[in-house]
């Protein structure tokens, strides 16, 4: 990006150290716009999916048709709200929490393949930083539950490291296949490796297909949505790791949680459902790469929401179980097979 | 056996209460439920209209005539109150909410009018009998007004220049 930004004749004249410096600065803030946009947008559709599914209207009135701008209009409020803090809370932790929750979303954008050309940093690791940068989210709900100095947010918080970390296993492990398949960690490769029509699809691999569900749940219980929503549990927890949370600390984590939705589902496409290409090639336009990339997020980021409007919550021992006894050894079975299988063809 | 970490099928317990085989699997109910969250959704977007949510301050809920809603004063043709100020209402009121001040009438056909007709409408608990006891239909509850609102106590206590003026708008005829 700095390249770009040399050619412009304003800029021409500046040493190369500073175009680095601003091409990191605006690369990151067409990210943090991508998400502050996109997460509102996902709050609003929530809100409507919600309501529809039941019965009601949803935000209505703000911004005219159908209540588009509500979002904003929240995250005006939320700015403006007194940002209130618990007098025993460890600060420095607590300050910290919701920042280490955003960052792991925000760093997860970096390298999300919306096109062949139009990747933040084309990484070589790209799967396996996306898997560490979204378990820094975990840091950031222990360290918003102990330095709240309150028990509801450290159950909560408590009860997310223990899930996070549990259903990370399983979440590796049904991406290993694909990873086995494309013999490449870089995001783009994989999607490469599904160029075609749609039967390229990794989704549509009996074994893969296995490896999608499980993906597909796990990544629920990564990013702490229904069924898996224990660390918030408000009929319980009050709301769990960010009960102590207003104003705009509490906007990052709502941001983040909405941006590691969207995060997820970009890795599922990616890894399953061809990510970029339509499954037609005559559809498969450089031009309409993002859009169908997008397109394809949002469907799965829709069939979260669908799901948390339809499932109940689970109980802590029964989300353990789903882990330990179900996804694991299905994750691994069916990892030893497709190695097996491999192993015979070839 | 003691306390087991259980799943689904430990879970079942005791005989008839538990889950069928194919229950206790979930995805079947999962699947289910996500098709009748599913419809729900499809239903509401393309039947706007039909759902049962009302868009409540531009759109109010029709009760009906039987709504006993804000009372109002009835008058006379010549405009005056048509209360003879008997006290029916106010001795039966079981909220003890109307106060009626009396006062000899000078016309030929009337004894007594009021003076003065309070109503505290915080008092008030709705139930219409004021309006049954009424020997001379001065008392009516119809206006369809529901939404008794306001920032002081002092607006609640409404006098008989308002139950006279008060309006009807609500009413269907």
């Amino acid at each position: 990006m700095h390249e770009t930004l040399s050619n412009l004749p304003l800029l021409s004249g500046l040493p190369a150290q500073v175009l680095v410096v601003l091409a990191m600065v605006s690369a990151g803030g067409i990210i943090l716009g991508c998400i502050a946009v996109g997460g509102m947008f996902f709050i609003w559709s929530e809100r409507k999916v919600a309501g529809y599914i039941q019965s009601r209207y949803g935000p209505m009135y703000v911004g005219g048709w159908h209540g588009v701008l509500q979002s904003l209009a929240d995250g005006v409020k939320l700015l403006l709200k007194e940002d209130i803090w618990p007098e025993k809370a460890d600060k420095p932790l607590w300050r910290m929490a919701p920042l280490l929750v955003f960052l792991g979303a925000f760093l997860s954008f970096v390298v999300l393949p919306f096109g062949p050309n139009f990747v933040g940093a084309n990484l070589d690791i790209g799967l396996f930083y996306v898997m560490a940068t979204s378990s820094l989210v975990v840091m950031g709900v222990i360290s918003a539950g102990w330095g709240s100095n309150n028990k509801w947010a450290l159950y909560g918080a408590l009860r997310g490291a223990a899930q996070v970390i549990s259903y990370e296993i399983p979440l590796g492990l049904a991406l290993l296949p694909v990873v086995m398949s494309t013999g490449s960690l870089n995001l783009g490769t994989i999607i490469q490796a599904q160029a075609g029509w749609i039967h390229n699809w990794h989704l549509l691999n009996p074994l893969f297909f296995v490896s999608f569900w499980i993906y597909v749940i796990s990544s629920l219980a990564e990013v702490n949505r229904v069924p898996f929503d224990l660390p918030e549990t408000e009929s319980e927890l009050v709301s769990g790791y960010h009960t102590e949370y207003t104003g705009m600390k509490f906007a990052f984590f709502f941001l983040g949680e909405y941006a590691d939705m969207f995060v997820v589902s970009a890795i599922g496409v990616t890894v399953f459902l061809g990510g970029w290409y339509s499954g037609i090639p005559a559809l498969d336009v450089p031009a309409l790469f993002p859009l169908i990339f997008i397109l394809k997020s949002f469907f799965l980021v829709f069939v979260q929401i669908w799901l948390r409007w339809t499932l109940p919550r689970l109980r802590v021992d029964q989300l353990m179980y789903v882990c330990w006894k179900v996804f694991i050894p299905i994750a691994l079975a069916n990892l030893l097979l497709y190695g097996v299988i491999r192993t015979v063809l070839s | 056996m003691g306390y087991s970490v259980h799943g689904p099928k430990a879970r079942t317990g005791g005989q008839g209460q538990g889950l069928l085989p194919k229950e206790s699997l979930y995805l079947i109910e999962i699947c289910k439920g996500l098709f009748i969250t599913m419809r729900h959704l499809v239903r509401n977007v393309f039947h706007m209209g039909d759902m049962p949510t009302l868009q409540y301050p531009d759109e109010k809920p029709d009760y009906g005539p039987w709504l006993r809603g804000r009372h109002r004063l009835m008058k006379r043709e010549d405009g005056s109150p048509r209360c003879v100020a008997c006290q029916m209402c106010s001795t039966i009121c079981p909220a003890d909410c109307i106060s009626i001040m009396a006062m000899d009438d000078d016309r030929p056909d009337v004894e007594k009018s009021p003076e003065t007709f309070d109503i505290d409408l915080l008092r008030c608990v709705y139930c219409g009998l004021c309006v049954e006891a009424c020997p001379c239909d001065a008392i009516r509850m119809d206006t369809g007004i529901f939404e008794i609102a306001a920032d002081n106590r002092a607006a609640f206590q409404v006098d008989m220049d308002f139950l006279l003026n008060n309006t009807t708008d609500g009413v269907k005829s």
